[in-house]
């Protein structure tokens, strides 16, 4: 590396002056309205506040599809993020965008999707509830699929990337010593890209738990069938900001416990 | 077992066509430059790569065969394979490594105990419960080929067992991997581009080149008598096996060479024709061996002529097309031979 090329991004650098006039307006932009909720939380009331029923019970759904969501993600996502790292296929360009999509797509678009599909009359949506009167939208399933939807792309582009990364070699000794395609998989690829597959479910779990559009488009915002956590905070703001404010807090506490977990992996420390 | 193979493939516009076979207990050198193709051969036979043509039997049984459309995959073809830098996987301990393959093939995983007989003959006892990472690259090594060989494979395939290893370590690991090889019954080949590791651990050289096989042969008339100019350039070494006491090694087929070595025992000796002189009188000079000999050929190799001389012991020198003018060297010659002690390689065998 050249002197140049290594002075960059050292502490040593000497930044021009209007560099750091902006990275400190960045800074204050990113920070103060998480001291604006810091300083508007009714502290005092904050107990009786999260255990009203609307906190609760949003909680718990939360909770429950959040986890759900990543489950199914994980389920359906790593064997994807297999083929697309270990498959050469006509039409793998196209699958890995529609793949990637719901990363770009505004959720709520994503959401009005899931109803042209799955809704009553949906492309999909009229053969289930016709032949087996399942009706997806605006039930707790449907929050599911919504926030799976939108969540999955997290988990799929982190294990594809892992799987790229790992040296197939191993995969290859593997079947020399006797392991079928399915022992190499469990026995060792899953286990050598361990890391990658934890934060890829908590990715994906973070933004299920945080999902909003998708969520209150397809399943709509029922109290203890769908309304979920960031609904819930739409919701109260109106009837009670201070309930807001507490569930915001919550939902801020989670985010930050998982930005900490994974700090290795996104902040840029070592690992 | 044996190995037969016939492999026919291509990578690319490189298209390989190379027939080899390793005989139950017989060990079997790859020998060629980067690129020739040894290492998809050795691919091909493990079932990692499906060939295009040509086949693939283990003793009489087609593993490979694209006429028939046979195709064992690797996991039922029961070939042991080492790669270049071990692989041991990283999330498992010594033992579950060595473990992995009888417990993927439903065996009896077990114990290590005394059935176990190379992790005893291998030394690995005291290394069973580390992991990968804290153990060093020859001990790697022998992990290695424990792990290819718990599960009992019906061959072995080596891939550059040693190229992974710092100079130090190869020498010691070479010694413990030909002794290993010896007793092992079925037939083994190995990858090479190091021709130390042949001349010291084969019994056999096919050479590969550019995806076609050049020459075959046992080791020592593949190392004396190269057929093609870069095995020429590799190799053109005598080799001699003997028995070395106190410097003084008493060849197998006769004759004693005197080498400034500490090694005891069964050993390997390497003579490049380059460290032979000729003379018409006794040379003088502190050269500790010097010999009357008869030349028996004289033939023109690149810019070199190589003379051989019968023993013992047997030997082949390469002097300059001038020298062999100017003491007039023909078959049939009384000449005396000139070699230092210390251009006499010794390996422990």
């Amino acid at each position: 590396m050249t002197t140049a090329q290594r002075s960059v991004g050292k502490a040593s650098a000497k930044a021009p002056a209007i560099v750091m006039v902006f990275a400190l307006i960045a800074v204050a932009f990113l920070f103060i309205p998480l001291i604006g909720l810091l300083l508007e939380t009714p502290w005092a009331q904050l107990p009786a506040l999260l255990t009203s029923t609307t906190a609760t019970e949003a909680l718990r759904l939360s909770i429950v599809t959040s986890l759900l969501a990543a489950a199914v993600a994980t389920i359906l996502g790593v064997p994807l993020a297999w083929v697309l790292a270990r498959k050469e296929f006509t039409g793998q360009r196209f699958v890995r965008a529609i793949v990637l999509l719901p990363l770009v797509l505004p959720p709520v678009v994503g959401g009005v999707t899931l109803l042209t599909a799955f809704g009553r009359r949906g492309l999909v949506g009229q053969y289930l509830y016709d032949w087996f009167g399942i009706q997806l939208p605006f039930s707790t399933a449907g929050v599911v699929m919504a926030e799976a939807f939108v969540a999955m792309p997290f988990l799929v582009i982190t294990v594809e990337g892992a799987l790229r990364n790992i040296d197939t070699r191993y995969e290859q000794v593997a079947r020399t010593l006797g392991a079928s395609p399915r022992t190499v998989l469990f026995r060792v690829t899953l286990p050598m890209i361990s890391a990658s597959l934890v934060a890829g479910i908590v990715l994906a779990w973070a933004r299920a738990l945080g999902e909003f559009g998708a969520t209150i488009t397809f399943a709509g915002n029922f109290p203890g069938v769908t309304q979920t956590l960031p609904l819930a905070v739409y919701s109260t703001l109106e009837v009670s900001r201070d309930e807001a404010i507490a569930l915001s807090l919550v939902l801020l506490a989670v985010s930050l416990t998982v930005l900490v977990s994974l700090r290795g992996r996104f902040l840029g420390s070592r690992t | 077992m044996s190995v037969t193979a016939r492999v026919v493939t291509h990578i690319g516009d490189f298209g390989i066509d190379a027939q080899i076979e390793a005989r139950p207990g017989e060990t079997v050198a790859l020998l060629g430059p980067n690129g020739a193709g040894k290492s998809t051969v050795l691919k091909a036979i493990a079932g990692l790569v499906p060939i295009e043509d040509g086949c693939i039997r283990i003793d009489s049984t087609p593993v490979d065969e694209p006429a028939s459309g046979t195709f064992i995959p690797p996991e039922h073809r029961r070939v042991g394979m080492v790669f270049q830098d071990y692989l041991l996987f990283p999330h498992m301990t010594v033992q579950q490594n060595i473990a992995f393959g009888r417990k993927s093939l439903k065996m009896p995983a077990g114990k290590f105990n005394d059935d176990d007989t190379w992790v005893h003959a291998l030394d690995l006892t005291d290394l069973l419960d580390r992991k990968p990472e804290q153990i060093s690259g020859g001990q790697a090594q022998r992990v290695a080929l424990a792990r290819a060989l718990a599960t009992n494979p019906r061959a072995l395939l080596l891939d550059e067992p040693l190229a992974a290893l710092d100079a130090a370590t190869k020498q010691s690991v070479r010694g413990e991997l030909r002794h290993f090889l010896q007793r092992f019954e079925h037939g083994s080949l190995l990858v090479t581009h190091d021709p130390l590791d042949a001349l010291v651990l084969a019994d056999r050289i096919v050479v590969l080149e550019d995806g076609r096989v050049t020459q075959v042969g046992p080791t020592a008339e593949v190392a004396s008598q190269p057929r093609t100019d870069y095995l020429a350039a590799l190799l053109g070494v005598t080799l001699h096996r003997g028995v070395a006491a106190d410097g003084v090694i008493a060849c197998e087929s006769g004759g004693t060479l005197i080498a400034s070595t500490s090694v005891t025992g069964d050993v390997i000796t390497v003579i490049r024709p380059q460290a032979i002189s000729l003379h018409t009188h006794k040379p003088e000079g502190s050269a500790r061996n010097v010999w009357q000999t008869t030349v028996t050929t004289v033939e023109a190799h690149h810019d070199q002529m190589r003379v051989t001389l019968t023993g013992p012991p047997q030997l082949t020198a390469a002097v300059t097309p001038a020298a062999v003018a100017e003491l007039g060297i023909a078959p049939g010659q009384q000449l005396w031979a000139r070699l230092k002690a210390t251009d006499i390689t010794v390996h422990p065998a």
